[in-house]
C-alpha cells in the first residue's frame, strides 16, 4: 500500500495513523479474496454449466458498462469531472430508441422503402438507424448539458461542477418522470429485432421461441453477441481515434495540460465538447442496447448502470480507457456472480464494496497512475 | 512593426503585475527582456500569447489588434510560445508532442518537412522519437519545446527561460539553435535570467523591473549599461 506524503508546515510531530493496525487490513482483504476465489472455485467444479451461464451473464452486463464507464472515464481524463449526469444520458439512450420503434416505426423504414431487401438486412439496417438516431440525441443532450452546465464552471472549485453534475443527474431522472415526459412507470420495451437464444449441449441449438432450454445446458443469445461486438467495436475505435488522429492526441494533450495546449493552437473548449459527444454517444449505443437485452424501461433506468460503470471506471482507473473496459468487465462478473451464488439484491451492495475496497487498497485502480504534482 | 505591445496592464487579483508595459519587436529581430524573478517577464509572453489578459492597452501582432484573440487563434496568426518550464506533453511521444505543435496545420507533406528540420536541429529527438516526452532528460524537454514551437512555423517565436535548468554546455546549444532559427527569419522575443547570455545574441533588450521597462536600447547598450551591470550581469 502507498502511502501519499503531503507537504506539513506544522511543526507538530506527525502522527502516524493506522500502520500498527495495517496489517489488520490487509489480512482481512488477503482472506476476504481467498473466500471469493474459494466459492467461486467451488462452485465452478461442482456445476460448471451454471457457472458458465452465470459468467455469460455477468459478461453481458460487463461489456453494457464498459460502454458506459468510457464516457465517465473520458470526460474525467479531460476536465476531471465525475459526470454524474453520464447514466441519465443512457437512459435517454434507451428511451429515445423507445420512441422511435414504438411510435415512429423507424426500424422498419428500410423495408417500407425498399420492399425487395431481404428482410434481416433491412432489420439490421433500421435497428442500426435506431441506433444511430439514439447515439445522435444523446451527443445533443451531452454538449447541450455540457455548454450550459458545466462549462460556465470550468474556473471554480472542482466540488462546484460536481454537485452541478449530480443536480444535473437528477434533473434528468425526474424531468423524465412527469407523465408527458417519459412517465414515472416500468414500460415494456418492444425491440427492434427479435431475440434469438442458443443453447450448447452437444453442439449449438437455436431455442424454439416461447420453450426452455433444456436442462444442464449453457444458453446465450444474439443480444449477447450484439453487445459484446458493438463494445470491442467501441473500444477499438476509441484506441485508434486516442492514438491515431490529430483530434484524440489533441485529447490527451489537452487532458495533461490545457494551458499548453492553448498554445499549440487548440481550441480546448472543442475539444472538450468532443470528448462529451463521444461518452455520449457510446452512453446511447449501451442504453439502447441495455434496453434491448432486459426489455423493461423506466426513467430511473440510468441510475444503478451509470454508478456502477463509474465504479467500475474508478476499479479500471478512472481517467485510463483499457481500465474503464477492464473494471467494467471484473464489476459484471461481480454483480452476476453474487446474483447467481449469493442473492439478487446483494449486486448492487457487491458492487458499492468494491468501491469502497478499490479506494482503501488502490485509490489509482489497476492501470491508474499516482496523479503527478505539476509544477 | 510585427509586434507592437502598448500599455498593458495585468492583475492576478489584487496583485497588479504589469504596470502600463510598451514595447515592440521588428521584423528580423531578437529582442530580450530582462528582469529579477516575478518582474513580470512571464506575464508579458503570456498576455501577449492570450492566456492572460490586460486592462488596458493592446498588443498588435502583423498589424492587427490581438488583445482579446483567444490563445489558438494567435497561434495561427504565427506567434508561437514557448513556455517556462517546457510544458511539454509528458505522456505524449516526442513525435506526438511535435505533431501538436503543428496542430495548426493541415498539409502533412509539410508538417513532415518541418518535423525534418526539427530533427536536423535536435538529433536527439529523432533518437527518441517513439519515447513518452516526459522520459527525457530536462536539456531534452527544452530541444522539444523549442522544436514544438517551431512546428507551427511561426513568424514570432516567444521563449520563456529557455536556459532553466540547463547545464552551461546546453544553454550554449539552446543559444545557438535560437541564433540560426531567427537567421532562417523567424523574429525572436526572449526572455532571461541568464542576461549576460541573452544580451549576447539579441539585437535590443528592456529591462523590466515590478512591471515596469526602466530601460531599453540595443543590446550592446544595455550590456553596458552599470546599473544593468551589477544587477543583472554580476559583474
Amino acid at each position: 500500500m502507498q502511502q501519499v506524503s503531503t507537504p506539513s508546515q506544522t511543526t507538530l510531530p506527525l502522527v502516524k495513523p493506522h500502520t500498527r493496525l495495517a496489517w489488520v487490513g490487509q489480512l482481512f482483504f488477503i482472506v476476504l479474496g481467498l473466500a471469493v476465489v474459494y466459492i467461486l472455485g467451488k462452485n465452478l467444479i461442482s456445476n460448471p454449466t451454471l457457472f458458465a451461464n452465470i459468467f455469460i451473464s455477468g459478461l453481458q452486463l460487463g461489456f453494457v458498462y464498459a460502454m458506459i464507464a468510457l464516457g465517465y472515464t473520458m470526460v474525467y481524463g479531460i476536465v476531471k469531472l465525475i459526470n454524474f449526469a453520464h447514466g441519465d444520458v443512457f437512459m435517454v439512450g434507451a428511451f429515445v430508441s423507445f420512441f422511435a420503434v414504438t411510435r415512429f416505426n423507424l426500424h422498419q423504414w428500410p423495408l417500407a422503402v425498399f420492399p425487395s431487401i431481404p428482410p434481416m438486412v433491412g432489420v439490421v439496417i433500421g435497428s442500426i438507424s435506431v441506433i444511430i438516431l439514439s447515439m445522435l440525441i444523446c451527443i445533443m443532450l451531452a454538449v447541450t448539458i455540457e455548454r450550459v452546465a458545466y462549462k460556465p464552471l470550468r474556473d471554480a472549485p472542482r466540488i462546484a461542477a460536481l454537485i452541478t453534475a449530480i443536480g444535473v443527474s437528477f434533473f434528468l431522472e425526474y424531468f423524465g418522470a412527469l407523465n408527458f415526459v417519459f412517465s414515472p412507470r416500468f414500460i415494456p420495451y418492444e425491440r427492434p429485432f427479435e431475440v434469438v437464444a442458443w443453447y450448447i449441449k452437444g453442439g449449438i441449438h437455436q431455442v424454439v421461441p416461447g420453450t426452455q432450454p433444456p436442462d444442464g445446458s449453457i444458453t446465450f443469445s444474439n443480444i449477447l453477441l450484439i453487445i459484446m461486438l458493438a463494445s470491442v467495436l467501441v473500444q477499438i475505435f476509441l484506441q485508434f481515434l486516442v492514438k491515431r488522429t490529430k483530434i484524440g492526441v489533441a485529447m490527451r494533450a489537452a487532458s495533461y495540460d490545457k494551458q499548453a495546449a492553448r498554445l499549440m493552437g487548440i481550441d480546448v473548449d472543442s475539444v472538450i465538447s468532443f470528448t462529451f459527444a463521444i461518452g455520449a454517444a457510446f452512453a446511447g449505443l449501451g442504453g439502447v442496447l441495455y434496453a434491448i437485452a432486459y426489455s423493461s424501461i423506466w426513467s430511473q433506468l440510468g441510475i444503478l448502470p451509470g454508478l456502477k460503470a463509474f465504479v467500475a471506471a474508478v476499479l479500471g482507473g478512472i481517467g485510463s480507457i483499457p481500465g474503464a473496459f477492464v473494471g467494467a468487465l471484473i464489476m459484471g462478473q461481480a454483480e452476476s456472480m453474487t446474483m447467481g451464488y449469493i442473492s439478487t439484491p446483494m449486486r448492487d451492495a457487491v458492487a458499492f464494496t468494491i468501491l469502497i475496497i478499490v479506494l482503501l487498497i488502490r485509490p489509482t485502480g489497476i492501470f491508474g497512475e499516482p496523479e503527478k504534482e505539476k509544477a | 512593426m510585427l509586434l507592437e505591445v502598448e500599455n498593458l496592464n495585468v492583475y492576478y487579483g489584487a496583485i497588479h503585475a504589469l504596470q502600463g508595459v510598451s514595447f515592440n519587436v521588428e521584423e528580423g529581430e531578437i529582442v530580450t527582456l530582462i528582469g529579477a524573478n516575478g518582474a513580470g517577464k512571464s506575464t508579458t509572453l503570456r498576455t501577449i500569447s492570450g492566456l492572460l489578459r490586460s486592462r488596458t492597452g493592446h498588443v498588435k501582432f502583423k498589424g492587427m489588434d490581438i488583445s482579446m484573440m483567444p490563445a489558438q487563434q494567435i497561434v495561427r496568426l504565427g506567434a508561437s510560445h514557448v513556455p517556462e518550464g517546457r510544458k511539454i506533453f509528458s505522456p505524449l511521444t516526442v513525435r506526438e508532442n511535435l505533431l501538436m505543435g503543428a496542430f495548426t496545420r493541415t498539409d502533412q507533406t509539410e508538417i513532415q518537412r518541418s518535423m525534418d528540420r526539427v530533427f536536423s536541429s535536435f538529433p536527439r529527438l529523432k533518437e527518441r522519437i517513439n519515447q513518452a516526452g516526459g522520459t527525457l532528460s530536462g536539456g531534452e524537454q527544452q530541444m522539444l519545446a523549442t522544436g514544438r514551437g517551431m512546428m507551427s512555423r511561426p513568424t514570432l517565436l516567444m521563449m520563456d527561460e529557455p536556459s532553466m535548468g540547463l547545464s552551461p554546455i546546453l544553454v550554449e546549444e539552446i543559444f545557438s539553435i535560437i541564433k540560426e532559427i531567427n537567421a532562417a527569419g523567424t523574429s525572436i522575443l526572449l526572455v532571461e535570467q541568464n542576461a549576460s547570455m541573452a544580451l549576447s545574441i539579441s539585437h535590443r533588450a528592456y529591462v523590466l523591473e515590478t512591471g515596469r521597462i526602466v530601460l531599453s536600447g540595443s543590446a550592446k547598450e544595455i550590456a553596458e549599461n552599470p546599473q544593468v551591470k551589477s544587477a543583472y550581469l554580476g559583474i
